[in-house]
């Protein structure tokens, strides 16, 4: 990846957001580490995947604001934000019988014009997201030929190749299993440190978020419970208060963090 | 691959489809070019290109009545419409992301075609105010069936449910007016049942000309974002397409081309619908899928029409016969799509 990232200040002051009349996001305010990985983690239905979109500007805000550089996002032009921020959404529709490359050369359509036609820049930007997540090999194939890990590599290829600044994921490795969990994970890290990109992503397996965020944010019934650096948010309170779980927290072989094993009712030798 | 492999693997790519698209495309023009010249040339019996020509151009010994008042205005006419047809149904389609979603499924043609009926039988409108009334009965249609699904730019089953019933409740408002009509002639009542272009004149062809360079501009003008809509609304919209205000656009364009081609050959049947996924398996996955099917559908209705007139033991108007073609690809639709899901 050749074209370096700008630090973009992305904020959220005071956000509420919600559906028709629910409200689901009170009152949050997030200020989101400009260069860093950012994961957002908690329970079901606690409003993390509406504070991505509201945050991506899909979502129109209850009350409150979302800051990019100080700039109101809603304010913006869809385009003009397209251009700075991207976001790969849960379950993204492939048309039928599309190429790989074909869907990778959506993501240039912020860049185009409406009689604009495919540029070298395009072509480059295109090639650098194939070439960053391992997807050349497959460029020419049909989408629907790929396995999973492999479909899902390409539609991060489509959001890279956008080539914004900011990069918000929601649930990137849902539906995948262990080993392309891993796989796309440390894939954002390497593009992360590469490009300078700021990725905001929501997950739900709390030891991955851990392992892969620079900053962690909890939340719970549509608030933020803490946040911070993942050694001081993942503690068992705030597991116990954001997910309603006992745990014991202890050091992760591997990355020699901190994480989480759940306490159940069954197959415990606690006393 | 190497990274210059791939670019090239893609330069290659990208030029071999562009040709594809333009051949296609060349190849539909040429094929409406024929069927027009056979339309044209072509009738009980066939004139030599050479007095066809003697007689568009107007000389006196030329058969210029058959050649410029009758066949001229029915070539003309089945043109403007297939591509209305085609294009307004092919927008429908793509926009909802489901091929039984056309125009003529969802009620859309059947409001135009009830509005206009009862605007030139009980009313006695005529002319450009007869198209206008079948566009707004058209945009009701669609906010009635939109509210009634309740869920905006779903392609549910749900939408597509309430659209046939909402398409046999206006079919019956227009045979209720054919019946009423004090002047009742089969001809006509063929015309707004199932589409026909039977004793086509010029001045019905002027206004559908207009609303296909007025609302097929205005297609083409969001086609590059109709396109991205089809990766879901929240990608598009991250991709800075304005999911409503492309769907808004998009529904006036498609409700003005199939209402203004309704209101002057009534809903042809099937057209719309035929259209589009016959387009996507000419076109493929690449690009053009819109022209495509604007051409597929001045196909359709110049042929049907021509096998309709003269390669039947009866004289049939051509929404028949692209009826008994469209029925059984219904058939065949709603079981490919209830085994894969498959879209367009």
């Amino acid at each position: 990846m050749n074209v370096m990232a700008k630090a973009r200040q992305l904020t959220a002051q005071e956000l509420s957001a919600g559906y028709d009349r629910r409200t689901i996001l009170e009152d949050v305010s997030l200020e989101v580490p400009a260069g860093k990985i950012t994961a957002i983690v908690g329970g079901n239905a606690c409003g993390k995947s509406t504070l991505l979109r509201t945050l991506a500007r899909i979502l129109q805000p209850k009350g409150g604001s979302v800051l990019l550089d100080g700039k109101a996002v809603h304010q913006m032009p869809s385009r003009a934000v397209a251009q700075v921020m991207g976001l790969l959404p849960q379950s993204p529709i492939a048309p039928e019988g599309i190429t790989v490359s074909d869907l990778v050369g959506r993501g240039r359509h912020p860049h185009q014009g409406l009689f604009s036609r495919w540029s070298a820049a395009d072509d480059r930007a295109v090639e650098a997201a194939l070439e960053a997540t391992g997807t050349r090999a497959f460029a020419e194939r049909e989408l629907d030929t790929l396995s999973g890990g492999q479909r899902q590599r390409v539609w991060i290829a489509m959001a890279l190749a956008q080539e914004t600044d900011v990069l918000l994921l929601d649930e990137p490795t849902t539906f995948l299993d262990v080993a392309h969990q891993i796989e796309v994970l440390d894939l954002l890290v390497d593009m992360n440190l590469a490009r300078g990109t700021t990725v905001v992503m929501v997950l739900h397996d709390l030891n991955l978020a851990v392992r892969y965020a620079d900053h962690l944010v909890a939340l719970a019934d549509g608030r933020i419970h803490s946040e911070g650096a993942p050694e001081a948010v993942l503690t068992e309170d705030m597991v116990r208060a954001v997910f309603g779980l006992e745990c014991r927290i202890q050091r992760d072989p591997i990355s020699g963090g901190p994480s989480m094993v759940p306490i159940g009712r069954h197959k415990s030798q606690l006393a | 691959m190497s990274a210059a492999e791939v670019h090239m693997a893609l330069a290659g790519r990208r030029q071999r489809e562009g040709r594809r698209v333009v051949l296609a495309l060349g190849g539909l023009v040429a094929l409406v070019f024929c069927l027009v010249f056979l339309t044209l040339s072509c009738g009980r019996g066939c004139l030599a290109p050479a007095d066809l020509m003697a007689a568009l151009l107007g000389h006196e010994d030329a058969p210029g009545f058959i050649v410029n008042d009758l066949r001229l205005p029915r070539a003309a006419l089945s043109l403007v419409t297939g591509l209305c047809f085609g294009l307004g149904g092919v927008a429908f389609q793509v926009m909802l992301r489901n091929p039984l979603a056309s125009p003529d499924i969802i009620g859309i043609s059947a409001s135009a075609g009830a509005a206009a009926v009862f605007a030139i039988v009980i009313l006695s409108f005529d002319g450009w105010v007869v198209s206008a009334v079948a566009v707004v009965s058209g945009l009701v249609v669609v906010v009635m069936i939109w509210a009634l699904s309740s869920r905006r730019g779903a392609a549910g089953a749900r939408l597509i449910l309430i659209g046939i019933g909402v398409s046999a409740m206006l079919d019956s408002v227009t045979a209720y007016v054919l019946l009423e009509a004090p002047a009742w002639d089969r001809a006509e009542a063929m015309r707004w049942l199932t589409g026909s272009v039977n004793g086509a004149q010029m001045g019905q062809v002027w206004p559908v000309l207009g609303a296909l360079v007025v609302f097929g501009g205005l297609l083409a003008a969001v086609s590059r974002d109709l396109d991205i809509l089809r990766l879901g609304d929240d990608a598009a919209q991250a991709l800075g397409v304005r999911a409503d205000g492309t769907r808004l656009r998009v529904t006036v364009a498609a409700v003005g081309l199939v209402a203004f081609a309704t209101s002057a050959a009534g809903p042809i049947s099937f057209v719309a619908f035929l259209s589009g996924p016959i387009a996507a398996r000419v076109m493929g996955p690449s690009r053009g899928l819109l022209p495509a099917a604007g051409l597929i559908g001045a196909v359709l209705v110049l042929a049907g029409d021509y096998v309709g007139q003269f390669m039947l033991p009866y004289r049939l108007p051509v929404g028949v016969v692209t009826g008994a073609v469209g029925a059984p690809f219904l058939l065949y639709l709603i079981v490919r799509t209830n085994r894969n899901g498959g879209t367009i």
